[in-house]
């Protein structure tokens, strides 16, 4: 624990309010992958990620695909923190006419690299993202971001093999290990288990680490394997932060009403 | 009001009692779908998929080679989408008794927005050879069709929705074919589908109102197409085809098709001008694309002043 990454847990708990705010304000929403992804994302967009907020669409820029797209709220907060849009458009989550759809639109929000929600999907487009900048030589890197229970999707195994066959080392593969999809847990839906091993079997520099501790999250993004992509595991709990949302299925899309909303703002104070 | 999403759960029910191959499959999306009415009553004949639309449908066909009648579900946008090249090679091709689900279908499921609004989903299943593809437009319509479809053979698919809406069948119909005519009329025949029946009868009631005399007729059959329409289309002159669905290649498109050859008259499609959907209530986005009964009734008046 040090001064940077007491400060990128003081930022994932902003996120981790925001997400509540908007969701509550929508009155619909995705809050348990919200939450368990805010670590994740506060070190890339507050940390690792080389970026221009004024400047969204420079080419040289590091990309983020949010490939589990109903996780948007996360995003959307990082987004806003980051001097992309003004915050207060937080509350106009999934309004009609919003730039903030219910899941991420490239074409209405800068900011926003790929147009996800269908799940297995975002994952073949980092590939792609990643493919070109390494044509044009670029040193930029592309961070995808799935769920576990997205990677039941077949498309994500091919995009894993296109990512290993092509050497796309500039590319990290993020898998949020929550344990939950939206029928129950995973390994009893659908058991995707052992993940780790799987990526590993399929040439990715593969490591797991705890999706909440700042430290490990830094150590693996800033891992650089040579010549194959990274896939990181990060075991994380669905819902993290607040206490009612932890482990819960019913919330994964379900926003919580006046006395949860209450409760979680005060959890997360 | 009930959903017709109700109206296929409570179906499946029916048919898992009557006939013990019934199998139900879906791809992590069971409460939504309301497959899971059946997990409930029979969880030993119910597989959940994950999210793999595109295996459960290959694997729905397996076990239709093998003797069982499988009711697969997911939205409407990923069992036609996704699995899309599944459903070609493995359910129609070879003519499967596959029975398909896709609940969520439209733009009413509201904020989740454009990526999960099915708009084109009649137009994928429709052009497929030897699929047979309904639109029910309530809770009772729906459910008779699922029971129905026990004698039915080959592949189907069934086009659900979220949005609660009224009765308009009694609950003892039962399911058959035929276009069915609601109210007669002799000005201009607008036949409707799925949620936009009510809004075909409202519409009728108060431009009835202002002089325009509308014969009523739900089209839940999309295919095959019932081609007494004709009929009704010879005896008006006029056709208004209205649907939550793109002009392109669903209700609007097969009523186009029938009447360019056998009848042509002068045609309205009602339905959504070839755009995604985006996040909004689902009041807020029917209003937005013309769907609203006031939209409806101004086209229509329109149309007939032309
Ligand atoms: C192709 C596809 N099928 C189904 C869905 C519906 N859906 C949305 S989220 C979800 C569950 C996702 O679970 P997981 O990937 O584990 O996400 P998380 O737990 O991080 O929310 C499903 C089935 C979808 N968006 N896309
Ligand atoms: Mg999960």
């Amino acid at each position: 624990m040090n001064a940077k990454t007491e400060r990128l847990e003081r930022v994932a708990k902003e996120l981790r309010r925001d997400v509540i705010e908007m969701i509550y304000a929508a009155n619909s929403g995705h809050p348990g992958g919200s939450l368990s992804a805010a670590d994740i994302v506060a070190a890339l967009f507050f940390d690792v990620m080389k970026y221009d907020a004024e400047n969204p669409h420079l080419p040289e820029r590091d990309r983020f695909v949010l490939s589990k797209g109903h996780a948007a709220p996360i995003l959307y907060a990082a987004l806003a923190r980051r001097g992309y849009f003004d915050r207060k458009l937080l509350n106009r989550l999934r309004r009609f006419g919003s730039p903030l759809q219910g899941h991420p639109d490239s074409r209405k929000l800068a900011g926003v690299d790929a147009s996800t929600g269908s799940l297995g999907h975002g994952i073949g487009n980092a590939v792609g993202m990643a493919l070109s900048l390494m044509l044009d030589g670029s040193r930029a890197r592309v961070f995808c971001l799935l769920g576990d229970g997205e990677i039941q999707e077949g498309s994500v195994w091919e995009s894993m093999m296109a990512a290993s066959h092509f050497r796309l080392d500039n590319l990290v593969i993020i898998i949020d290990n929550n344990d939950l999809q939206i029928d129950g847990p995973v390994r009893e839906v659908m058991n995707v288990h052992p993940i780790a091993a799987k990526l590993k079997s399929f040439g990715l520099e593969t490591v797991s680490i705890d999706g909440h501790n700042l430290d490990q999250i830094l150590d693996a993004l800033n891992t650089y394997p040579c010549d194959k992509p990274l896939g990181i595991v990060a075991h994380t709990v669905k819902g993290k932060g607040v206490s009612f949302m932890e482990n819960n299925v019913g919330f994964h899309g379900k926003a919580p009403n006046d006395a949860e909303y209450k409760q979680a703002m005060k959890e997360l104070l | 009001m009930r959903a017709t999403r109700d109206g296929y759960g409570e179906g499946l029910v029916e048919i898992g009692k009557i006939n013990k191959d019934v199998v139900v499959m879906d791809a992590d999306l069971g409460s939504s779908t309301r497959s899971f009415m059946f997990k409930k009553e029979f969880p030993e004949r119910f597989f959940d998929f994950g999210i793999a639309e595109g295996a459960m449908v290959d694997a729905a066909s397996g076990l239709s080679y093998t003797g069982k009648l499988p009711y697969v579900s997911s939205f409407a946008v990923f069992i036609t989408g996704r699995a899309f090249e599944h459903i070609r090679q493995s359910v129609c091709y070879p003519d499967n008794k596959v029975f398909l689900c896709g609940s969520h279908s439209g733009i009413s499921v509201g904020e989740d927005g454009g990526s999960h609004q099915s708009i084109v989903d009649i137009a994928l299943m429709r052009a497929l050879p030897n699929m047979r593809v309904v639109v029910p437009a309530d809770f009772n319509e729906t459910r008779a069709a699922v029971i129905a479809s026990l004698n039915w053979d080959g592949p189907t698919y069934l086009r659900t929705s979220r949005a609660k809406s009224k009765n308009i069948f009694p609950d003892n119909a039962g399911f058959d074919f035929g276009a069915k005519l609601l109210k007669s009329g002799s000005d201009v025949t607008l036949l409707s589908c799925g949620l936009m029946t009510q809004i075909a009868i409202d519409a009728a009631d108060k431009l009835g109102k202002n002089g325009i005399d509308c014969e009523v007729i739900n089209l839940s059959v999309i295919k095959p197409l019932d081609e007494s329409i004709l009929d009704s289309i010879s005896k008006t002159g006029k056709v208004v085809t209205l649907e939550e669905h793109s002009v392109i290649g669903g209700l609007g498109g097969a009523v186009s098709e029938l009447t360019a050859e056998k009848l042509p008259v002068r045609m309205l499609r009602i339905g959504i001008n070839d755009r995604f959907g985006q996040s909004g209530s689902a009041d807020e986005l029917f209003k937005h694309y013309g769907l609203d009964i006031e939209s409806v009734i101004n086209k229509i008046d329109e149309f007939m002043r032309r």
